[in-house]
């Protein structure tokens, strides 16, 4: 398949690799032992009630439903690619 | 008051020519699936079964006066009862993901609307009024405002766009159906990252714009047009009229995207808002917008320079 050098072909596959790479890289992130160092744990994320939230806390917000919703999702599907990546290479 | 779907040609050439489900209905949200079948069989009657052509056997069910025999009359009686259950289940799981009807929206579009539309995409700065309008709180399709965002026009372009680039690789002698394939759904990932991006930044500035998923994705799919433009002219005029054609969409596009966007992404200039605006200063949402028009030029490029050397 000739294409330019510098053409990034992306197939569909790709996008459901870099999704689960991202949603991965997201899932591990700890509260404790990582964030809170960062002075991104718990206690530090809300702060506004009643006006709208700073950027801080929606990214803060976000990352903790990303790990709570897609904790079990995450697990079947690494799993799946697992086992996948290893029968067929 | 009926209006009648047409076999809607684009003004850019599309070499396939695909008919559209004739509806005798007005109403926004009826659901035309279950009266075209029959509308099918009336049109298309043929004497016997031995004789049919190939149109035939894609007809289905064209009627109980076809089979002389019972049982096939029975027997297709009740394949076409399973497979309405089929389609029935399929529809009530499809609705737990999305809203059909807010899909359907995005289609009631008529002649009239896509070709102002495609006029105000490729011309913009003639164009007045900006404003969404409303209905008693919900929005106007697109048939009734020229300003509604509508996936019509979108989903159209994106399947020009693959069949144009199949012509251009065609014409270069680089074309195999892979790389046809590789084309749609490089296009299709590009849509979906611009999406995800928008999303994700109007999230974290908490903008509360009424922008949904489905606008998002209409408002990234009106690029289309403009690629289809440029493509086209550079397919004709060489690579000087590519990279002119180039210049004039991108510059439409971005006045389109800003236009647009600013309506609903941007505060309203009442004075009380400015106090009860986001903590996220507004020219967080400037940016935003500014960002996204010049995404488009940068995606028009990547995308159709491999097309006209």
């Amino acid at each position: 398949m000739e294409l330019k050098s510098f053409y990034m072909a992306f197939t569909l596959y790709s996008l459901i690799q870099t999704a689960i790479l991202c949603t991965n890289a997201i899932a591990v992130l700890h509260e404790e032992r990582f964030l809170s160092k960062f002075g991104w744990g718990v206690d530090h994320g809300v702060g506004g009630f009643g006006d709208d939230p700073g950027i801080k806390a929606q990214i803060l917000t976000l990352i903790r439903s990303v790990r709570t919703v897609m904790r079990v999702p995450l697990i079947i599907v690494n799993s799946a690619c697992i086992v996948l990546l290893l029968l067929f290479g | 008051l009926t209006l009648q779907h047409h076999k809607l040609q684009p003004p850019n050439s599309k070499p396939r020519a695909r008919a559209a489900p004739p509806t005798a209905d007005s109403v926004l949200f009826d659901d035309t699936s279950s009266a075209a079948p029959a509308m099918n069989s009336q049109g298309y009657y043929t004497p016997g079964y031995n004789m049919a052509g190939p149109s035939n056997n894609m007809q289905g069910g064209a009627g109980p006066d076809l089979f002389a025999d019972p049982m096939a009359n029975a027997a297709m009686m009740y394949g076409s009862s399973l497979a309405n259950q089929g389609k029935d289940m399929v529809n009530k799981e499809i609705s737990r993901f999305m809203s059909v009807n807010k899909l359907k929206y995005f289609f009631a579009v008529d002649t009239r609307y896509v070709l102002k539309k495609l006029m105000i995409l490729m011309f913009p700065y003639t164009h007045q009024d900006w404003e969404v309008r409303y209905h008693r709180d919900t929005p106007l399709t697109p048939r009734q405002d020229v300003n509604a965002p509508d996936l019509y026009i979108p989903t159209m372009a994106f399947i020009t766009y693959i069949l144009l680039a199949g012509m251009a690789l065609g014409i270069q002698k680089r074309f195999s159906p892979e790389v046809l394939g590789l084309c749609a759904s490089t296009a299709l990932v590009w849509v979906i990252i611009e999406v995800l991006v928008m999303l994700l930044s109007l999230y974290l500035l908490t903008v509360h714009s009424d922008l949904s998923t489905f606008d998002l994705i209409a408002y990234s799919g009106y690029k289309y047009v403009g690629m289809i433009f440029t493509v086209l002219c550079g397919l004709l005029f060489g690579s000087d009229g590519y990279y002119v054609a180039l210049a004039w969409s991108s510059c439409a596009l971005m006045f389109f995207i800003v236009r647009s966007l600013k309506m609903k992404i941007l505060p309203s200039l009442s004075p009380d808002s400015m106090v009860t605006g986001s903590s996220a200063k507004p020219q967080f949402r400037l940016y935003i917008t500014v960002a996204t028009a010049v995404f488009q030029p940068i995606i028009i490029y990547w995308l159709t320079s491999h097309l006209v050397r």
